[in-house]
């Protein structure tokens, strides 16, 4: 009951987030947390995860005022607390739940949310154009807290980018973690986005591909099955990928054109490593 | 558009930009009218990348060579743009001024697009370049590099502008909406990388050496000059090339601390498009075709081929590291995929891991090495180290170890192994 509600007020969306009436989720500090400004890349983390204490394992190290943190997340705190603790506990709050948020979203559950939000693309869309518009996935340059921005991955280039609001872009990696994204497209090799084309997930309407159209369908039946994809060979997918090439009245770029080309060597290079493997694989 | 854009700001953060009270604004601004109203305001920011042609190229025929064919209402869209009175009094057979204002905007445009190639139009570009008007790039380790905005076309109409990034050599949406109504053709395919080969002081150079960690950023071992001292001049032996110092990172993937072996389906397959050589005598060890040019000839059988691949792979880590090591990562994977846990059972061969893993990561705490400051810059893909590590990974890789290691695969993980890995149908 408590997930429809907070749908419904995602939803709804503008009004309720920017007039910041609160009343309606006053209810549960997580989905208020959720549903203020700024959180859109966290998702619900289920109470049996959090009031499972061995997944939140050492965690009472990192945040002050733990017991009462998690309280606070749990929404099993006393009424009767100071105010300026309050004040103080909603930050230790969000830095627990960060650091929860971390390690949930590497769980099968975990993943699954996350999944629902990439098909969404509420993490945003990759800014480079031969991208075209692939949904991104939210990364840490590193697990500990308090080192690094959140950044953003994309799995058509494989690079990072810098959140464009700086909302997001205060957001602490850790709270998402170094595994997350890659971790995802381990356990779901057939949501590998395709180097070409347009990106066929979230809202795009066209499903030109059988293979897409039977993707869809799987999806619309239940979650997408772990694992599955034994056919896909991505040996040699880079070979798909467009590249921007730099001119100047039509012309390369010498030197950009010498970079390029090496690098595309490179790039032959492992598609020959990585096509002799899999024949190799094959004869064995 | 409007409406989307209204709608964007708290639910769609991609298309939310930076400044999230200037982007409400706009968006209550679009919404109530039409673009063409509003101006004073809004011109100030979607137009910001324009800088101002002269009138004395403006009014300079030559200059203007063919526009005419492509601009409707072409003397009254010059009046506008030069601000001189109507010559005739009889502006009836123009039925709407809003068509002369973007046949005006389209003129500006075109004009605009051949200004920015010339020499006054470089420098005026330039100097908003240095000042940031056009933004970064949005690429994590391209380290807030300058971009500059980049046609797709040189015909109007075709696609809005991008942002070139010389670090990259990669294009960009540009990150707020507001500019999604300006037209690429106004900056042309050429003005972005004529502007770098002007000034080759502000282009990277294509060849970039990490510096390496074991020595602090300032201490001047560096032999090639080309290396870690930040404060030792850069030369690019090009005098035509880019002359400033890269940022050469490449985003490594990983899983628990543990790259993400290209063996495996979700492994690394686009790291060559950001990959630079170290030395600028790397680029040509590949010929006009795009061939290596010591491979061809001589080798004839796929294995003989690729043994010499092995020989120069000093640059890619993945093969460096060799088979072996390719073994333990997956094995790493599969485990933390099935548990959503790190998992320590293979300890024993972590304990050999970390020495010729360069970056210092547990497989519990953390991966990418970190530096001061937040943007940019942290490391988690030092080439050099690699390279010091080339005679290693060869040679593991031949010794009987690899075999070894295979054996010890449960036929649990086996299933699982092939899932991830290479198929092996």
């Amino acid at each position: 009951m408590l997930t429809s509600r907070i749908t419904k007020s995602r939803m709804s969306g503008v009004e309720d987030l920017s007039t910041g009436s609160d009343s309606d989720y006053s209810s549960s500090w997580i989905s208020w947390f959720l549903s203020s400004k700024g959180n859109e890349y966290f998702c619900e983390v289920e109470e049996d995860f959090i009031l499972d204490r061995f997944n939140l394992t050492g965690l009472n190290n990192e945040v002050a005022n733990y017991s009462q943190a998690l309280d606070l997340i749990t929404d099993q705190l006393d009424d009767d607390i100071q105010d300026e603790l309050r004040g103080s506990l909603d930050v230790q709050a969000r830095l627990l739940y960060g650091l929860i948020h971390a390690r949930w979203i590497v769980t099968a559950r975990g993943l699954q949310k996350m999944l629902e939000k990439y098909k969404r693309a509420d993490f945003g869309r990759c800014p480079r154009v031969l991208c075209q518009q692939q949904p991104l996935l939210p990364v840490g340059l590193t697990d500990i807290p308090y080192e690094k921005s959140v950044k953003l991955y994309c799995g058509r280039c494989e690079d990072l980018y810098s959140p464009k609001s700086s909302r997001h872009g205060s957001i602490d990696g850790a709270y998402f973690g170094t595994t997350f994204p890659h971790l995802l497209f381990l356990v779901y090799p057939t949501l590998i986005p395709p180097k070409s084309g347009p990106s066929d997930i979230a809202g795009s309407s066209r499903d030109a591909t059988g293979d897409g159209r039977n993707r869809r369908r799987a999806r619309d039946e239940q979650e997408i099955a772990e694992g599955g994809g034994e056919n896909i060979s991505t040996a040699t997918v880079a070979l798909k990928a467009d590249r921007y090439r730099p001119k100047i009245y039509g012309f390369q770029v010498h030197e950009i054109a010498k970079l390029q080309r090496w690098q595309e060597a490179v790039r032959d290079r492992q598609i020959s490593r990585l096509e002799l493997l899999e024949s190799e694989a094959t004869r064995n | 558009m409007a409406p989307k854009s209204s709608q964007s700001v708290p639910i769609d953060p991609p298309r939310a930009g930076q400044q999230e009270e200037q982007e409400a604004e706009l968006a209550a601004v679009e919404g109530d009218e039409p673009m063409e109203e509003g101006d004073e305001q809004e011109e100030g920011y979607r137009h910001e990348y324009f800088c101002e042609v002269s009138e004395d190229f403006i009014e300079d025929d030559f200059n203007l060579t063919g526009l005419n064919t492509m601009v409707p209402f072409w003397k009254e869209a010059m009046e506008m743009v030069l601000d001189v009175e109507p010559e005739d009094e009889d502006a009836s057979k123009i039925p709407d001024v809003s068509i002369v204002e973007s046949s005006a905007e389209m003129l500006y445009g075109l004009v605009h697009q051949r200004y920015i190639l010339t020499r006054a139009g470089l420098q005026a570009m330039a100097e908003k370049y240095e000042n940031g008007v056009f933004g970064s790039c949005p690429r994590v380790y391209c380290v807030t590099c300058n971009v500059v905005p980049c046609g797709r076309s040189d015909m109007p109409g075709v696609d809005t502008v991008k942002l070139f990034c010389p670090n990259c050599n990669d294009i960009y949406v540009p990150p707020s909406s507001r500019f999604q109504g300006v037209d690429g053709a106004f900056f042309g395919t050429t003005f972005a990388h004529l502007f770098f080969q002007t000034y080759r002081e502000l282009a990277p150079a294509p060849f970039w050496k990490a510096p390496s960690t074991g020595e602090s950023p300032l201490s001047p071992r560096n032999v090639t000059g080309s290396g870690s001292n930040r404060s030792s001049p850069f030369t690019n032996p090009n005098p035509y090339g880019g002359q400033k110092r890269a940022n050469g990172y490449v985003y490594v993937p990983r899983i628990y601390g543990f790259k993400v072996s290209e063996r495996a389906k979700s492994g690394p397959r686009m790291q060559w498009l950001r990959l630079r050589p170290e030395s600028p005598e790397e680029l040509d060890m590949v010929d006009s075709r795009g061939r290596w040019i010591d491979e061809d000839d001589e080798y004839d059988s796929e294995d003989e081929e690729e043994e010499e691949d092995r020989q120069m792979e000093d640059f890619d880590p993945d093969t460096v590291d060799g088979e072996e090591d390719d073994e333990e990562e997956e094995e790493e994977e599969e485990e933390a995929g099935v548990q959503g846990q790190p998992s320590h059972r293979h300890g024993r061969r972590h304990n050999n891991f970390p020495v010729k893993d360069p970056t210092p990561s547990s497989p519990a705490s953390s991966a990418a090495p970190r530096t001061p400051q937040d943007r940019g810059s942290p490391p988690p893909f030092n080439l050099s180290y690699y390279q010091g590590f080339a005679g290693f990974g060869s040679l593991g890789a031949k010794d009987g170890k690899v075999t070894a290691v295979r054996q010890n695969l449960s036929s649990a993980q086996t299933e699982l192994w092939s899932r991830a890995t290479i198929t092996e149908v």
